[in-house]
């Protein structure tokens, strides 16, 4: 049956290994496959860099009454007073940089071992693999085995850190119920977005998959712990989600930090409800 | 002289489904060393297609079930045909062949109180069939696989080797069934991915093969159903037993064509679905036998308020048995009332909301929309009659599996013949490969350690099986083509000796049958013998037609309709034909001209059946299915 | 009813060598792409090799890539192409070929041997099981396996790394762990069988670098990921990373033995 053949390519290991299907080619796909690993990447890109700009800026996040998510707790001696608001300073003066970067550790470090996360930058950034069935280009692969990759284990301590920083953000949003005075009783289209944004916040925090183990997974007879199966039923509907909450609250999240933005820099002001 | 390699064994176990598994498991834990062979993957057999679950009658969910009654629904859907000997060992071990799968890992469907759940299915008096949603079969197949595995990595612990007691060859076929004197002495086999021969030397061979639908056109079963275990009996020198008695399954689908055949479950009928002809009309109504008349609504309006109120009504006719309904769909096509690809609309769309379809009938609802595109919410599927089982078989010993007149050979499922009569209950399939696999296991394995010397393969018998198994590749010129031959088998069988039989059109099929034996004694194959599918099928088409040919002859001499067999020259069931069992005996020496006769047919009376079972029936029922002489007895 | 006449490129060789040809083969409504394969070698190359069994999406047998995508042939329809698309068909490109469509599985059934068996909980006989239905219907989802090994094809792991088959049971395996640890009456750990670490040690877990492509061709939908390898390394964090974990299973150990 050799007659006609391809030659085998250089590189053995995968599909090219000689053992295998003699088919030049890395994959045969034929839909579009590189749209989806291209628009994540394109995304996540664009979060890196907006965040970055706004982290390091170290201006513009509070605008009464609101704070930018990404400021908050904020936890250095250079923060800007907010009435009521979350500063917490725990680092003294000594801390000269952003104060975002302190707490921004947190929730970068609970999205970064995410389980969703880590597909969407494994394939979109590493093209490990780039996509289903489509070759990937590292000569060797070792996954999560070794160090640093490792570490992405710990994610569950993520989880355990995100839910105070949720619990912060939830008394931000509980906080833009005022007006720029401090009064009580008032909304603007700020609160509408914080409103929105808390409730995403809090969505994908809980879909998370460590909580839904926490939570029940990692039982073995449910129905000796009634309520912990009902709680682990929750989080399993949530947790189908888990990806549209994972973008869904990224983006709200840059969002109201925007908005946060604008407001403070003047750009433009916040429209009242009442 | 071919030089093969040889293997030794105790027992080999011809397929690997769930009897030939079970079978394996036994003989291994019995300690004989224990080789299984199929022609699919390990864990790919066709029993993986049982949807509807085992039937035991543990008890679970009405506990007035037990194996008298199970004994009692088996032979009377048999219509008392039944070996019932096999019957009676069937009700009393099944539950226990089903609490043992628990014990190797199988995760059934359950009960509040935490047992194994259990359902209705027709002929069954209490919900009896132990479940996993309608995927049965491949939860059998695969706890079995698993308790395989495990043996094996006992053996690996002990011997450090994973196949020092069992190993399973598959991808291989066996093309003979080698003998010593009248005694079995091993198989002959050829692996399917390289064409190579190799000898298993054995004094113990079980059969478990399944069954025969690849000879039909329209068919529930898979490629690997070619009658390879009853036509190995056959050549062999073991009779088969009533193969007249086929059932087929009124509802398959019939489009598209690649699906043609494939079962929509009863229970798309028992969920409200109607049947309706071309003209929109619910001919079941049309359709209810004389004996039937009284049970069955005679109004649509009626019929449908038995789904709400069965006791205050009577059900509707789509709930006939099989068979009848089977032959009505069969009429409404045959009067140009069909539908468009040649079945009928089975509708549930018009008689329940979308939502409720979707909850109650999921793999049905799965199962149209990826395989046909149809929408089975919104649009009626089309369904005809598919042949799904063969009721007849290897004639075998109640107790031990063991074949009528060769010694070491054993054979158990679908391939033996006897233990369903003339029709089967849906759920005793998955039953029987259990209670008669482990049986088989049992004999074999006690029959291989029996002393005395070990049969010997004679270098004849290898020779003659390779040139046989070679003949395709030196075919002459004008060579058949095997797929051609393969088709016109199954036409000839779908349309002659289908699911109403006349006398006139089985004649004509014995005769067609003839002319394809000529036909394929010519067949020849392109190529080597590397995974070759065409060499395959022209091997396995010695085995269908010989087999199709006792189905014809056996069902042209029985003349009368009893369960899977129905002539409509002969409409009526026969009390006479009660103790008649028909044997298809292997015509000896085997003729050399390919239009002759392969086999002939033998009458034999059943054996009577034990007083204190026909205790378990009142007299009245049993007077309408006894012969007169036995009555008397 | 309406037929055409379509293109298709099907892998053809061995595994000294092999090529795509092209073959013209009618198509008639309602057909799959095994009816293709199927209509090719009735009518133009009958030694053309190719598994399959139940044509009904049920044994997990006719596994090939159609167009670069792992995919049953006999679900497959061939209305999901345009007419005028040509129709590629390779066999699994994870595994060593055989012959034409057919790839050497056996990868697969080695792995199988390695995951230790159900252990029968002692001192309960057969026939005494209980289990509650909220119990065993995790592990019920992964026995719907139908091992058609289209995950374990698809799985860059192995299929991009030949080294990498060694120490990785792939998917399918690593549920069956799963599966298994899943069990309500499993008795591994009273045995001293730690199915938890086990997973990461021996079979591979950390390989898995959770990208979802098991999940993406699995025919039967079983959320392999999401249910199965994400739940095994949460477990297997439990046992080698948690020192909280830990540290409460010590404390209850002394209070306790009872299994949760």
């Amino acid at each position: 049956m050799a007659t006609g053949t391809e030659p085998h390519p250089q590189r053995p290991g995968g599909v090219h290994d000689p053992s295998r299907a003699a088919i030049a080619a890395r994959h045969l796909r034929t839909d579009r496959w590189w749209l989806s690993p291209a628009g994540t990447a394109a995304g996540l890109l664009a979060f890196i860099v907006y965040s970055t700009w706004r982290a390091f800026s170290n201006a513009d996040y509070y605008a009464a009454p609101y704070v930018s998510p990404f400021y908050s707790p904020c936890l250095a001696e250079n923060c800007v007073p907010m009435r009521g608001g979350p500063n917490l300073d725990l680092f003294g003066s000594w801390w000269a940089l952003s104060p975002a970067l302190l707490i921004l550790i947190f929730p970068l470090g609970f999205r970064l071992t995410c389980y969703y996360y880590r597909k969407a930058y494994y394939r979109g950034f590493w093209a490990s693999p780039p996509a289903c069935a489509v070759a990937e280009p590292h000569a060797s692969y070792t996954g999560e085995t070794r160090f640093p990759l490792i570490l992405q284990n710990a994610h569950r301590y993520f989880f355990y850190a995100a839910v105070p920083v949720a619990g912060i953000l939830t008394y931000d949003t509980v906080l833009t119920f005022r007006d720029g005075h401090y009064a009580w009783g008032h909304m603007g289209l700020g609160t509408l977005l914080f409103l929105v944004n808390i409730v995403l916040i809090w969505a994908y925090t809980l879909s998370c998959h460590s909580c839904r183990h926490i939570m029940g997974g990692r039982l073995k007879h449910f129905s000796k712990h009634p309520v912990r199966y009902r709680l682990w039923g929750w989080v399993s509907r949530l947790n189908a989600r888990h990806m549209q909450l994972a973008w869904a609250s990224l983006i709200s999240v840059a969002l109201c930090d925007f908005y946060v933005y604008l407001l403070a820099s003047g750009t433009v002001t916040d429209p009242r409800i009442f | 002289m071919a030089q093969v390699e040889r293997q030794q064994w105790d027992v080999v176990v011809v397929g690997a489904g769930g009897a030939g598994l079970r079978a394996a498991i036994e003989a291994r834990e019995r300690g004989a060393r224990t080789a299984v062979i199929c022609k699919s993957l390990f864990g790919k057999a066709h029993t993986v297609m049982a949807e509807g679950g085992i039937a035991a009658s543990m008890g679970n969910v009405n506990d007035h079930d037990n194996w008298q009654v199970h004994f009692r629904d088996t032979m009377r859907g048999g219509k008392f045909l039944n070996q019932w000997r096999m019957a009676e060992l069937h009700a009393k071990e099944a539950p226990d062949r089903v609490w043992e799968l628990e014990t190797w890992g199988a995760l059934f469907d359950r009960t509040p109180d935490g047992r194994i759940s259990q359902r209705n299915f027709g002929g069954h008096e209490y919900p009896r069939l132990a479940h996993v949603g309608d995927r049965t079969g491949l939860e059998l197949i695969r706890t079995l696989q698993q308790k395989i595995v495990q043996l094996q990595q006992e053996d690996f612990k002990e011997y450090g080797d994973h196949e020092a007691r069992l190993k399973v060859f598959q991808e291989c076929t066996v093309t003979r069934v080698l003998k010593d004197g009248a005694r079995v002495s091993g198989t002959f086999c050829y692996e399917r991915e390289s064409g190579r021969f190799f000898v298993l030397e054995a004094p113990a061979v079980v059969l478990a093969t399944g069954g025969i639908g690849k000879s039909f056109k329209t068919t529930s079963n898979s490629w690997e159903y070619t009658g390879d275990g009853h036509a190995l009996a056959l050549l062999a020198g073991a009779p088969l037993l009533n193969m007249e008695f086929v059932q087929f399954h009124p509802t398959g689908m019939v489009w598209p064509p690649s699906v043609k055949g494939i079962l929509v479950t009863e229970s798309v009928r028992g969920d409200g679905g109607v049947l309706r002809n071309s003209e929109g009309e619910r001919f079941m109504f049309d359709y209810v036998p004389d004996v039937f008349k009284e049970k069955y609504a005679e109004s649509e309006e009626e019929g449908d308020r038995w789904y709400e109120d069965p006791d205050h009504n009577r059900r509707p006719p789509e709930l006939l048995p099989r068979d009848e309904v089977a032959r009505a769909i069969n009429s409404e096509v045959k009067a140009g009332r069909g539908s468009p690809h040649g079945g009928v609309f089975l509708d549930v769309s018009t008689r329940m909301p979308a939502e409720r379809i979707k909850r109650r009938l999921p793999s049905m609802y799965h199962q149209f929309k990826e395989l046909a595109d149809v929408d089975i919410t919104a649009e009626p599927m089309e369904v005809g009659p598919t042949c799904h089982y063969v009721m007849g078989g290897i004639a075998v010993d109640s107790d031990t599996a063991a074949t009528v007149g060769v010694p070491g050979l054993f054979a158990a499922g679908e391939v033996a013949g006897g233990m369903h009569g003339s029709n089967r209950l849906g759920g005793n399939s998955l039953s029987d490969l259990l209670v008669f696999g482990r049986r088989a296991g049992l004999h074999a394995a006690g029959y291989a350690s029996e002393g005395g010397a070990r049969p010997v393969v004679s270098q004849e018998q290898i020779d003659a099986a390779a040139a046989e198994a070679l003949a395709p590749f030196h075919a002459a010129e004008g060579a058949e083509n095997p797929y051609t031959l393969h088709q016109e088998l199954q036409t000839t069988m779908n349309d002659l000796v289908g699911i109403i039989r006349r006398e006139a059109e089985m004649a004509e099929a014995l005769e067609r049958l003839a002319a394809l034996r000529v036909r394929a004694a010519r067949a020849g194959v392109e190529g080597h013998r590397q995974f070759n599918p065409g060499w395959h099928l022209a091997l396995d088409l010695r085995n269908m037609l010989l087999v199709s040919e006792c189905v014809a002859r056996a069902a042209l001499e029985r003349t009368e309709s009893r369960g899977g067999h129905t002539r409509e020259d002969r409409p009526a069931m026969e009390r006479e034909w009660r103790p008649v069992n028909l044997l298809c005996r292997p015509v000896d020496p085997p003729p050399a001209d390919p239009a002759a006769d392969r086999i002939v047919l033998v009458r034999t009376r059943t054996e009577p059946i034990r007083p204190d079972l026909l205790a378990l029936f009142e007299k009245e029922e049993l007077a309408k299915y006894l012969a007169e002489e036995e009555l008397c007895e | 009813m309406t037929a055409y006449d379509a293109r298709f490129r099907v892998w053809r060789g061995d595994a000294e060598g092999g090529s795509l040809r092209d073959f013209t083969v009618e198509v008639h409504d309602g057909e799959v792409v095994l009816d293709i394969v199927h209509r090719i070698q009735a009518t133009q190359a009958s030694d053309l090799a190719v598994r399959w069994n139940c044509k009904a999406g049920k044994c997990g047998s006719c596994s090939a890539e159609v167009n670069g995508r792992p995919r049953l042939m006999c679900m497959t329809r061939m209305s999901v192409f345009a007419r005028d698309e040509t129709v590629t068909i390779t066999p699994l490109r994870a595994f060593p070929v055989v012959r034409d469509l057919v790839t050497d599985v056996s990868f697969n059934y080695a792995k199988a041997r390695e995951v230790p068996a159900f252990v029968p909980p002692e001192g309960v006989a057969a026939g005494a099981y209980r289990m509650q239905q909220v119990d065993v219907e995790r592990s019920q989802e992964f026995r719907k396996c139908i091992e058609c090994f289209l995950c374990q094809d698809t799985c860059h792991v192995v299929r991009d790394h030949e080294e990498n088959k060694a120490a990785f049971a792939g998917p399918r395996f690593l549920m069956r762990v799963a599966e298994l640890d899943m069990h309500p009456l499993d008795a591994a750990a009273e045995a001293g069988l730690d199915r938890k670490r086990a997973a990461q040690e021996e079979h591979g877990l950390g390989y898995c670098n959770i990208t979802k492509c098991c999940t993406e061709v699995c025919p039967e939908g079983i959320r392999i990921t999401d249910n199965a390898l994400i739940p095994l390394k949460e477990r297997a964090v439990d046992r080698k990373y948690d020192p909280l974990v830990w540290l409460g299973s010590r404390i209850r150990r002394r209070s306790d033995s009872d299994p949760r």
